[in-house]
């Protein structure tokens, strides 16, 4: 099996700590990021270091579906919260798409899948119903958990989305959990598990990898390294630059790639399960990508200039896949049709959830507890 | 009926579970190949093998986690914390997650998990060994909360408690573990119910209600109250704290009129003042005089045998408060 590994391509910095921001400036032409992790200069990288193969066009144009029915859910989510029909917070994937999708393509039926609250994209790229999903996040009776999870507690155990969570990391050892089911029970299904740069430096995130290397899990960690822990970016608070290093330590196999091209992160994803399904143990992959929006909604992002956000544009996952799509010979009209037809399903995903009763008042006191000695069943 | 130790009984529970449900599995630390710090899963590991009784690294978040993440797709883990005050060490997990997940996701998913292990003072293992995190379970919503006091409720209760499609606390004592008490033989199955308790003494005076080691102070101060002082107690176990069987508790306060909760967690937010509450709350008219709660002082547990007993409120405590309610 051929393993990605790109850590001799990726220069190391000799000094860790964090730069005065003004070299930083300096460094990277107004960007807070250091230049050696910006996303224009991976794709080689990762494609040199791992087999991407070319996906079948219609395939291409289905995740390109769902990747704009992702970016328009979370603008029609965004514009709701705006106009207050959201309360509380907010995260969305603007600019995450491609790991989302990429990944869920790579994985089977069966296969498990959590995630942070950053989650919206993991949920449609699973199959959740965006109408039922825009419910949830409204706090609506039409939501999966009947409005009881909200934005950051996505959940559909049809779809193998076993739970996004509101603490950071606190998913990932479930997803080790599941993948022990699974291997306690001799099944082959794979757990992934997803969260941010910033979850790399919680304890429980290092007592899993540990665990799951150890114990030959079948799991994937996959890192969205967006570059900021909320709104502090990566270099302020990461002892070393290469953050998929870490992991490396427990013995893992680890991978960083363009977590913005939906290819390069499915050839990844498929690699680590089949890794996963043949009982070789975990994968860690660092999926280099951007968040385009806010941390969540309402963020005034004083923390990045605009300039930066502007260049992560070029790289964007809807940018790299249509470009795709057009030099795969499909055609400009298909394209625009799969547009026009997303934003009607979030026009109409939209309306059916802000038509959604609330939840009765006596659901509050529903799902608290199972079982005869509850006060309720 | 055959006399056994609490440790054996709940060693005989989680057998004839393991051997009963292939979905229970055990996990924590040193459990497996050593047999537990207290020898509760002794001998299990070469019964039932490696995927039953998982060893684990020290690591409780990360091993309760993984807990709920096999739980919520229909594994019934049971989980060791050597010392139940490690369950600060995953309180995250513990109430952020399994407590909440049914909640969380609208009832989609379950988490019958039971997080088992010893708590308490009385052995000098000082302010992180000695804790009872009973009210502190008892506190969130979502987790059952369990603490027998004989070996025949022990192993009744946690077959119950592995059953149980709902999170449970099962707290143990260590000053439990080697008292003995009668309990049918192993190949006579029976369970104990989960929110019952049980009248452990009949007595006409005063209700003492408590649970866990507690118990066994109530009932020794008990039979020194009736033959020193005439005063005759009965003396309720509740057995489980969440949900409180507040039924029981009120049956016997008519009979006696004066309440005492007694219990090893802190006095101050514990199950005691909500029991004496909820006392005041839905049965003021069978008090005949305030009624009283007992637990821990309000300090960190000191490992000096001295300090200790001074913080516990065990025996002579008890006696006094009764007197003193026995007065008014």
């Amino acid at each position: 099996m051929k393993q990605a590994d790109t850590a001799s391509a990726v220069p190391q910095k000799t000094d860790g700590r964090a730069e005065p921001l003004a070299q930083k400036d300096a460094q990277t032409e107004g960007s807070l990021l250091p230049a050696s992790i910006t996303t224009d200069a991976l794709p080689s990288e990762s494609k040199s270091a791992i087999d991407v193969p070319e996906l079948d066009a219609d395939l291409l144009l289905e995740m390109y579906r769902k990747a704009v029915l992702i970016r328009l859910l979370e603008r029609a989510l965004l514009a709701a919260a705006e106009e207050g029909q959201i309360g509380g917070a907010m995260h969305t994937a603007i600019g995450h798409e491609a790991n989302a999708i990429g990944a869920a393509y790579a994985l089977r039926p069966g296969d498990y899948i959590t995630c942070t609250y950053r989650g919206h994209h993991h949920g449609i790229a699973w199959g959740m119903d965006p109408g039922r999903s825009i419910a949830e996040v409204m706090g609506r009776s039409d939501g999966f958990a009947k409005g009881k999870g909200g934005s950051m507690h996505f959940v559909s155990p049809e779809h193998g989305m076993m739970g996004a969570n509101g603490i950071v990391a606190a998913q990932v050892p479930h997803a080790a959990g599941l993948a022990l089911a699974s291997q306690l029970r001799g099944e082959r299904k794979v757990a992934i598990t997803f969260f941010g740069d910033g979850a790399m430096f919680q304890g429980v995130m290092h007592e899993t990898f540990n665990m799951a290397a150890k114990w030959k899990l079948p799991l994937i960690f996959y890192c969205e390294n967006n570059r900021y822990s909320e709104m502090t970016p990566i270099w302020r608070t990461s002892s070393i630059e290469d953050i998929y290093l870490f992991p490396r330590a427990y013995g893992m196999a680890t991978m960083q790639i363009d977590g913005n091209d939906v290819e390069v992160v499915h050839a990844a994803v498929s690699q680590a399960a089949e890794r996963a399904r043949s009982g070789d143990g975990p994968t860690f992959i660092e999926g280099i990508t951007y968040r385009l929006a806010g941390h969540m909604a309402g963020d005034l992002e004083t923390y990045r200039p605009e300039e930066e956000v502007e260049k992560q544009q070029a790289h964007e996952p809807l940018t790299v896949l249509r470009k795709k799509l057009l030099a795969r010979g499909v055609e400009e009209a298909r394209i625009s049709e799969t547009e026009a037809e997303v934003e009607e399903t979030i026009d109409d995903a939209v309306s059916f959830a802000e038509a959604s009763p609330w939840p009765d008042a006596a659901e509050t006191y529903l799902d608290v507890f199972a079982g005869p000695t509850s006060e309720e069943t | 009926m055959r006399r056994t130790t609490y440790i054996q009984a709940l060693n005989e529970a989680l057998r004839e579970e393991l051997q009963r449900d292939e979905d229970v599995f055990l996990i924590g630390e040193d459990i497996g190949h050593y047999g537990g710090l207290f020898r509760v899963t002794r001998n299990l590991l070469d019964e039932f093998g490696e995927k039953r009784v998982l060893d684990t690294p020290i690591s409780e978040q990360a091993f309760m986690g993984m807990a709920l993440g096999a739980a919520i797709v229909g594994m019934r883990p049971v989980v060791e914390l050597m010392y139940m005050d490690f369950t600060l060490v995953a309180a995250d997990q513990i109430f952020n997650q399994i407590g909440k997940y049914r909640y969380m996701t609208g009832g989609l998913l379950k988490a019958p998990i039971v997080i088992r292990g010893q708590q308490g003072g009385g052995k000098h293992y000082g302010s992180q060994h000695s804790q009872s995190v009973d009210s502190l379970y008892a506190h969130f919503p979502g987790i059952r909360v369990v603490a027998p006091a004989t070996p025949y409720d022990a192993k009744g209760l946690l077959k119950s408690a592995i059953r149980d499609d709902n999170p449970v606390a099962f707290l143990e004592h260590k000053m439990l573990y080697f008292t003995r008490g009668e309990a049918p033989p192993p190949e006579e199955e029976y369970l104990v119910p989960i929110g019952k308790a049980d009248v452990k003494r009949a007595g006409t005076d005063l209700t003492i209600a408590t649970f866990s080691y507690c118990l066994l102070q109530a009932l020794e101060a008990a039979e020194t109250l009736q033959q020193e002082h005439g005063i005759d107690c009965e003396v309720v176990d509740l057995r489980t704290v969440e949900p409180l069987d507040t039924e029981t508790v009120w049956e016997s306060l008519a009979k006696t009129g004066r309440l005492l909760a007694v219990h090893e967690s802190y006095a101050n937010c514990g199950v005691g003042a909500e029991l004496v509450a909820r006392a005041c709350e839905e049965a003021p008219h069978l008090l005949r005089a305030p009624a009283r709660r007992l637990g821990m002082a309000p300090v960190s547990i000191p490992v000096s045998r001295a300090l200790e007993e001074e913080a516990l409120p065990w025996k002579e405590e008890i006696i006094a408060t009764a007197l003193e309610m026995s007065r008014r």
